[in-house]
């Protein structure tokens, strides 16, 4: 293929591109830079002297156990929303792909939470969850169950878990359900011919079809517990209690904005991006490729 | 090896009735073609039997077992589809032992039949192929040999030769036939297509509106097709239809124009002012004649040429001639009487034999 410009001014498509350049910079590049150059420098809370230190901060943060104990939480965090989310998401495709009265209803039904708010999927699960005024904990300590998702850490990661993975499931749901749809309906009739059941047709035929569209949201999705959950967290535990819901985003928040920590938040940040930059690589390396049939 | 029988096959899509209650045996071995225009209820007949699609009534055995109420799994069937459904994620090999590892075959038994097969359709070197990798062709042929793996009673057929080109389509025909004639499996083929009927069917099944027109030999349906419908779908370019009013002595017809034209002796009962239509294949007219024709469009095809033209009356005619195009703009035609068909006007029937 020819790909010759068709501008005959050479200036028009730069002016063309400049919009988008400009916001790319202003937005990402500069703050990004900035917290690459900050991440080298030590400074105090009000900003009067500032000192070069190399990689401390850096070696500073991964000798601190608490930085330890905020990657196991993010992994075991991400981890549980992906799956959970994931796996929700598929079974409910499924049952949304069968030929049921009312499916429309319910498959937009299933997808109203993706339109629901950060905070706002946070105070739902407050309502839910509260041992005092929520629904379910109230039902839970009713049972006896020692339920006080404030004071006890699990309780309080099983929360943020199950209210983030809420609001992915309606966007991991719609990927599955294109998927399945995509399946050509006489491939599962021929199944159905030879011989499998439904469960055995899942497993060797709709499952390894809808690879491509799995991998997808697996980036998808670990990239969403990773960076986009920091709004539930904050409304829900606020990180707490103690640190048992702290993850890397929600860390390198209190490090800047409530210790005042620049220095340290930087540093984390840059750790972050370089966390993205792999998940990015990843996706369009291998999705780009198609991993499939 | 199985007999299928279908009794009063119902099937409603919602208020609307496709089928009206088809009614077939198929003999044990037989090759049956289930042949009409698309929106008939051809393919919905074929799924029912399949147990892909319920009926609404009706019942369905195989080898005197009903089976109207079975999944597909249950009725020891393989079905070959049009764009033949083959699993795209496994290899050739795969695609042709998932029905035998499902029954749970022997890991050398799956290995010996798949092989058997694959050397019967030529599919031996393509085991470790993926069907992306494949032409249409040898995906036709992978989907064949999945039905043929699995020795089912029943083959069905969906349309399975309308996705390739029409050079192979030929080679597939006669490939399928001979397949069929070898392995003497009972066989059910649905086509639109009516070449691809007359050469592999036994017996066709040519469907109107949900029911079924005719059942009958190829031949049998081309000598004396049961009514105008079926005549005017077997055969290209297709017969042509004269109404006309039978004679007093109801051994002949007066058509629209006056002409007379006799009726072949003893074949039809017909009675004397009855409103009939007269149904003459386009290679059964002679060129003397009573009847003008005007041409308006010659189709020289080599051997033969196909004439289309006007009659004085305005009826619309085709000729078949051998040889080459004629020169001449106008023709004297009649129908040869011993090829004449007769059919009631109103009803559209074929007029039965005298008593």
């Amino acid at each position: 293929m020819q790909r010759k410009a068709i501008f005959n001014n050479k200036l028009l498509p730069y002016l063309l591109l400049a919009p988008q350049l400009a916001i790319t910079f202003v937005f990402f590049f500069w703050p990004a830079g900035e917290a690459v150059w900050y991440s080298f420098i030590r400074q105090d809370a009000f900003g009067i002297s500032k000192q070069f230190v190399g990689f401390e901060n850096f070696t500073d943060l991964f000798a601190d156990p608490l930085y330890h104990q905020v990657i196991i939480n993010t992994l075991i965090f991400s981890l549980a929303v992906t799956v959970l989310a994931m796996g929700l998401a598929l079974g409910l495709a499924v049952l949304a792909d069968r030929h049921i009265r009312g499916k429309d209803g319910y498959r937009t039904l299933l997808i109203w939470p993706y339109a629901v708010a950060p905070a706002i999927a946070a105070i739902l699960y407050i309502f839910l969850f509260h041992p005092d005024i929520g629904l379910i904990g109230r039902a839970l300590k009713a049972a006896g169950v020692d339920w006080n998702y404030t004071l006890n850490g699990n309780q309080a990661m099983l929360v943020v878990v199950l209210a983030a993975a809420w609001k992915q499931v309606s966007y991991n749901f719609l990927f599955f359900l294109a998927g399945l749809q995509s399946i050509p309906r006489s491939v599962l009739e021929a199944a159905a011919i030879d011989g499998a059941s439904a469960t055995y047709r899942f497993r060797t035929v709709i499952f390894p079809l809808l690879s491509p569209t799995t991998f997808f949201l697996l980036v998808i999705n670990i990239t969403y517990a990773f960076f986009d959950t920091f709004g539930i967290i904050d409304a829900l535990t606020k990180g707490g209690p103690g640190n048992a819901t702290q993850t890397l985003i929600y860390r390198a928040y209190i490090d800047g904005r409530v210790n005042l920590d620049l220095g340290s938040s930087s540093a984390q940040s840059v750790v972050l991006m370089i966390a993205v930059m792999a998940l990015t690589f990843v996706q369009f390396r291998f999705i780009e490729r198609k991993v499939h049939y | 090896m199985a007999e299928l029988k279908l009794s009063g096959i119902v099937k409603n899509f919602g208020a609307v009735r496709v089928l009206h209650g088809i009614d077939l045996v198929v003999q044990d071995g037989e090759m049956i073609v289930i042949v009409g225009a698309s929106g008939c209820g051809k393919s919905t007949l074929l799924r029912i039997v399949a147990g892909l699609e319920r009926s609404t009534g009706g019942t369905v055995l195989i080898d005197d077992r009903d089976v109207t109420a079975l999944e597909p799994a249950a009725r020891d069937i393989a079905m070959v589809f049009q764009n033949y459904a083959l699993y795209p994620h496994m290899r050739v090999f795969d695609n042709m032992a998932y029905g035998l590892r499902i029954r749970g075959l022997s890991k050398e038994d799956i290995k010996r039949r798949v092989q058997e097969a694959a050397d019967l359709l030529g599919l031996s070197e393509l085991l470790d192929r993926r069907p992306r990798e494949l032409s249409g062709g040898q995906r036709q042929r992978v989907a064949m040999g999945r039905a043929i793996v699995r020795e089912p009673k029943l083959f069905l057929f969906d349309e399975p030769l309308s996705n390739l080109d029409a050079k192979l389509r030929v080679a597939m025909r006669a490939e399928i036939k001979r397949l069929q004639r070898r392995l003497g499996v009972t066989s059910l083929f649905v086509t639109h297509d009516q070449v691809e009927a007359m050469t592999l069917g036994d017996r066709l099944v040519v469907m109107h509106e949900g029911r079924a027109a005719q059942i009958a030999s190829p031949m049998e349906i081309f000598e004396r097709p049961a009514d105008t419908y079926v005549a005017g779908f077997i055969g290209s370019p297709s017969m042509n239809f004269l109404p006309a009013t039978i004679t007093e002595d109801a051994k002949a017809a007066t058509l629209s124009d006056g002409n007379i034209i006799a009726l072949p002796p003893g074949q039809f009962a017909a009675r004397p002012g009855q409103k009939v239509t007269l149904g003459i294949r386009p290679e059964h007219i002679s060129l003397t004649g009573p009847l003008r024709l005007t041409i308006d469009l010659v189709e020289p095809l080599g051997s033969e040429c196909v004439v289309h033209g006007k009659l004085a009356s305005g009826e619309i005619m085709a000729l078949r001639l051998p040889g080459a195009p004629p020169s001449a703009t106008v023709l004297d035609i009649a129908p040869r009487t011993e090829h004449l068909h007769v059919f009631d006007a109103e009803t559209g029937k074929r007029l039965p034999p005298p008593a």
